[in-house]
């Protein structure tokens, strides 16, 4: 693999000469990450709310979609065929630029994130040591696309979605920061794929920061079923009272963007759950006792298979939640993210010191986590 | 002040939410209950009240009286008679004009009729495509008793006891 990519390297700098050949050879690596990531992830968002109909429907006692295709598997084909060839409506009243701008604005940090989001060691786009922090400025980006949008449209009701996702962003951004700064203090950096490694050790999954930091992922998951405006929160959208909500003016594909970015958000908030609680792609049965047996060894090894059964897991839950419990009334929402998970993550982030101070953190059950 | 706690607790652990994960978490996987419509077809009553129909005697002779006891009980005003002698000197309807659009399927033109005349089938899967085309008239009302005549007779004979 590095040999490969050592003779493409050489083989740049002999196209482009000496200077432009390593500028030529990084931009074309980038590119290739990009799509290496990108197109798997449109992917799964595709076929993502094929399975979010089908988990809703069993739990419904239905069927879900069957017809198109085996099991329905051409279904998302067929939806994304007609969103296409769906007219794209412009309310006359709308104002324009901003209209088209919003979506676009919905989906490039949704997008952008998985920028520094590693996949195994040395699986990154970016491998920068502030991870952490774009993710929490790409994911506070993506309501601005929202508001845009209820902005933009020109309708009550795509206002009100608006405000309400504003107000609720606010709310949960805090809680989820807080949340991600437990995951920074016991991950000792910013980097993702640091946090990840230093919930590695020799005994597996009690390894992972979802023990000791058990209240941020909690918190985490919560805020990010917020953040992705996902039932219980679907406040912005509130089918009841707001028809759709921030998005009621759209149509066609620029309704199908905002959908894909809400889908590729809700794949992150998984992803990044599963790397800072759930160590990544690490084994959950990577105990040193079984790593010598010859095939409990391989279940032992790390690798992106875990990673995306975590994920997958982690996606999954998303669609139970959604399933399962009825919206929250707005004040409710306002009442949980600054009167419960602030004041819950406060607490945790000190407990969390505690647990980091030097005699506590070389005694047993701590030093599991905290004394490396 | 215990059960404050007790209260406090099992709010921050997620208890009820858990408890409803459980309980759709179990449905995931129960035995699922759609039938396919156009394929499959869930079980019909004999007394099913869908589309009317006019019957006849097994002689041919249509058995309306144009009593109009049925227009007069139609609670949503659906049912038009008009009548006049006929050459036999019995009295026959003229118009016999059910408005499907109007008709509530209450079932009380069939139990009023003295002579099973109307009756409501069990077809229930009609369209009408244009305005106007759910405005039934007698010779389609008859037409479509002469076509279920024999399921008609087989659910009124297995309803006779009750009635």
């Amino acid at each position: 693999m590095m040999e490969f990519a050592g003779t493409v390297q050489d083989a740049f700098r002999g196209w482009f000469g000496p200077v432009w050949g390593s500028h030529a050879w990084i931009f074309a690596k980038s590119l290739a990450g990009i799509v290496a990531v990108l197109v798997p992830l449109l992917l799964t968002v595709l076929y993502y709310q094929l399975v979010e109909r089908w988990v809703i429907g069993w739990i419904q006692v239905r069927r879900g979609p069957n017809r198109v295709g085996w099991m329905g598997v051409l279904q998302p084909i067929a939806d994304a065929i007609k969103l296409l060839l769906k007219e794209r409506i412009v309310p006359s009243s709308a104002s324009k630029g901003l209209f088209f701008l919003a979506p676009i604005v919905a989906v490039a940090p949704a997008l952008a994130v998985w920028a520094v989001v590693p996949f195994s060691p040395g699986w990154v786009i970016a491998n920068v040591d502030a991870g952490l922090l774009v993710v929490l400025a790409m994911a506070s980006m993506g309501v601005y696309g929202i508001i845009i949008a209820g902005w933009a449209s020109n309708s009550k009701y795509a206002f009100l979605g608006a405000m309400r996702s504003a107000a609720q962003v606010v709310a949960y951004e805090i809680a989820m920061g807080f949340a991600l700064v437990g995951a920074l203090m016991a991950g000792q950096s910013l980097n993702l794929t640091e946090i990840v490694m230093r919930q590695g050790g020799d005994w597996g999954f009690l390894e992972w920061f979802w023990l000791p930091l058990a209240p941020f992922l909690v918190v985490y998951f919560i805020a990010g079923l917020a953040e992705t405006n996902r039932a219980p929160f679907d406040m912005a959208e509130g089918e009841s009272e707001l028809v759709a909500g921030f998005h009621v003016e759209y149509s066609g594909m620029s309704f199908a963007v905002f959908f894909l970015a809400e889908y590729a958000n809700m794949i992150l908030v998984s992803t990044l759950t599963s790397l800072l609680f759930f160590g990544g792609w690490l084994s959950p049965l990577d105990f040193a006792f079984l790593r010598e047996v010859p095939l409990a060894g391989l279940l032992a090894a790390p690798g992106i298979h875990w990673l995306l059964v975590k994920i997958a897991f982690f996606m999954f839950l998303f669609l139970w939640v959604r399933a399962s419990f009825p919206r929250y009334r707005y004040d409710q929402v306002m009442r949980l993210g600054w009167k419960v998970f602030i004041p819950v993550t406060l607490v945790w982030i000190a407990v969390t010191g505690v647990m980091m101070l030097e005699p506590l953190a070389s005694t047993p059950p701590f030093s599991l986590w905290f004394g490396k | 002040m215990w059960s404050r706690a007790k209260e406090i607790a099992s709010s921050l652990l997620l208890v009820e939410l858990l408890k409803g994960l459980g309980l759709t978490g179990r449905h995931l996987f129960s035995r699922k209950v759609t039938v396919y419509f156009p394929e499959e077809k869930t079980p019909q009553s004999a007394r099913f009240r869908g589309l009317h129909a006019l019957r006849r005697y097994p002689n041919g002779e249509e058995r309306c009286i144009a009593c109009k006891l049925c227009e007069a009980v139609c609670p949503a005003l659906a049912i038009t008679i008009e009548s006049e002698e006929r050459q036999d000197g019995t009295r026959r309807t003229t118009r016999y004009d059910i408005d499907l659009t109007k008709c509530i399927f209450c079932g009380f033109c069939e139990e009023s009729c003295p002579v099973d005349s109307i009756v409501e089938t069990r077809v229930l899967e009609y369209h009408g495509e244009a305005r106007g085309d759910l405005y039934y008239t007698k010779p389609v009302l008859l037409a479509i008793g002469d076509r279920y005549e024999a399921r008609i007779a087989a659910d009124r004979a297995e309803d006779a006891r009750f009635r």
